[in-house]
């Protein structure tokens, strides 16, 4: 409990530094109204297939969760307050504190995201809510811990930008695919008892990562 | 000496037989290979690009069991020994990318068509590239060897996905898919004895290659270090 209680100061003190400038959640915002109108612009007065609708959701997800989910560990070495970090918590509440921080900058701007493409794609019709609910569910809380894990490695290796997306994209893939194709099994309205095996994948996927992130955490922290 | 002739001797028979040796309809003398439904005279490619696909497999098992020894111990010869397996990992998977491209397009009619094993195979080429860039990136030894096994650690636990699960639950082409009603793998149903023959020492050919290459490679960057610590000095 103690723990949780320390970790959660710790989400208070990033939520603040963030809400001071408000810089991330700008650049998220107008980074997705950005990709997505360039996506509508290309796509001019065509009809584009409901697989294809699902596909470019997860792009416009991806790339938004890696333009802004690195921040949470590269400001801190920016700041040069990473070493005070280390003598107020251990690695466990740190980075307990900085996936909190992650899962809610994911789950805000992929509402965000999930409302623009209801709002300007034709096909973005969700046939099946509640498989749409888990999929979003488990999907985003995978893509803040891989991203997060990933995010602490980047800010310790010193190359900062293009490195991110490069590392991230091969472990987010086996999320990234089967959450692509259980938004194509919404849009066609396929029930929960037949998308079981994907679900598993997500979900498995998503504790395989929890695992594996506080094991090798604390090898990454004290590096 | 022995094992370079032996595996010599190995490699050159079953580059041979996988080659010549003729596919008929019923196989009744021993170098007769039986004719697979759908594969005819490609079949023989097998011989080639499995034991690439597998030893990218092997590098990769490899490179994940030295992370683990050099975040235990700290040894920076276990971080050698993880880069040369690495090293060699890349070849094969490019190799084994090559080959089932080549094998794809005279099964099925195209280099590639994002069937779920070559996506699987297409993602670990991308996971071999980043560990790459990775290393590339940081320039303290010892950081480097660090972070660079905590990512290897990483993609590994993401593999399983892509060879064991993905690939059996999605429809696709490749034989073990989803839809695939041949009943599983080539390699039990449809050889013959001495086509699955061909095959396991191909296989043996393949590693006892790797381990060689492996073993000269680390042994040759360590040797390599201490001389330039000698003449430091």
């Amino acid at each position: 409990m103690k723990m949780f209680s320390r970790a959660y100061n710790l989400f208070i003190k990033d939520l603040r530094s963030e809400l001071r400038t408000r810089y991330a959640i700008n650049a998220l915002i107008m980074f997705i109204l950005v990709a997505i109108s360039v996506i509508l612009f290309s796509i001019g007065n065509e009809k584009i297939p409901p697989q294809l609708t699902a596909g470019l959701y997860w792009v416009v997800i991806f790339f938004s969760a890696m333009s802004g989910l690195s921040r949470a560990f590269v400001s801190e070495e920016e700041k040069g307050t990473t070493l005070t970090l280390q003598l107020v918590a251990n690695a466990d509440i740190v980075f307990s504190g900085k996936l909190l921080f992650n899962l809610s900058l994911t789950f805000f701007i992929n509402l965000i995201i999930t409302f623009l493409y209801a709002a300007f794609f034709e096909d973005f019709v969700i046939n099946n809510f509640s498989l749409f609910l888990i999929t979003f569910f488990f999907g985003n809380i995978g893509l803040a811990i891989s991203s997060t894990i990933i995010a602490s490695i980047i800010a310790k290796a010193g190359a900062k930008g293009t490195l991110y997306p490069v590392l991230s994209f091969p472990i987010l893939l086996p999320l990234i695919l089967t959450c692509v194709q259980l938004t194509i099994f919404c849009f066609d309205g396929i029930n929960i008892e037949n998308s079981v095996y994907e679900l598993a994948i997500v979900i498995s996927y998503d504790i395989v990562m929890i695992t594996i992130s506080y094991l090798l955490f604390d090898f990454i922290w004290k590096e | 000496m022995i094992w370079k002739i032996l595996l010599f001797v190995l490699m050159t028979f079953v580059s041979i037989a996988g080659i010549s040796f003729p596919i008929v309809e019923k196989p009744s003398n021993w170098y007769e290979f039986p004719l697979i439904p759908g594969l005819g005279e490609n079949a023989k490619i097998i011989f080639f690009h499995v034991p690439t696909a597998w030893l990218t497999v092997v590098a990769f098992f490899m490179s994940f069991i030295f992370s683990i020894k050099y975040l235990k111990q700290k040894n920076h010869e276990y971080d050698v020994k993880a880069y040369v397996a690495n090293q060699l990992g890349i070849i094969f998977c490019i190799l084994a990318t090559l080959t089932g491209a080549i094998w794809a397009k005279f099964a099925w009619g195209a280099f590639w068509s994002w069937d779920p094993r070559q996506t699987s195979i297409f993602a670990l080429l991308l996971i071999y590239g980043a560990w790459f860039a990775l290393r590339s990136s940081i320039d303290s030894d010892e950081k480097r060897a660090t972070l660079s096994s905590v990512y290897s650690i990483i993609a590994f636990f993401t593999v399983p996905f892509f060879i064991f699960i993905m690939p059996r639950i999605m429809t696709g082409l490749h034989p073990g898919s989803a839809d695939d009603d041949n009943l599983g793998p080539v390699i039990n149903f449809k050889m013959n004895e001495n086509m699955q023959l061909i095959f396991f020492l191909s296989l043996t050919a393949f590693s006892l290659l790797y381990f060689w290459m492996w073993n000269l490679g680390y042994k040759s960057i360590l040797i390599k270090e201490k001389l330039i610590k000698k003449f430091e000095r």
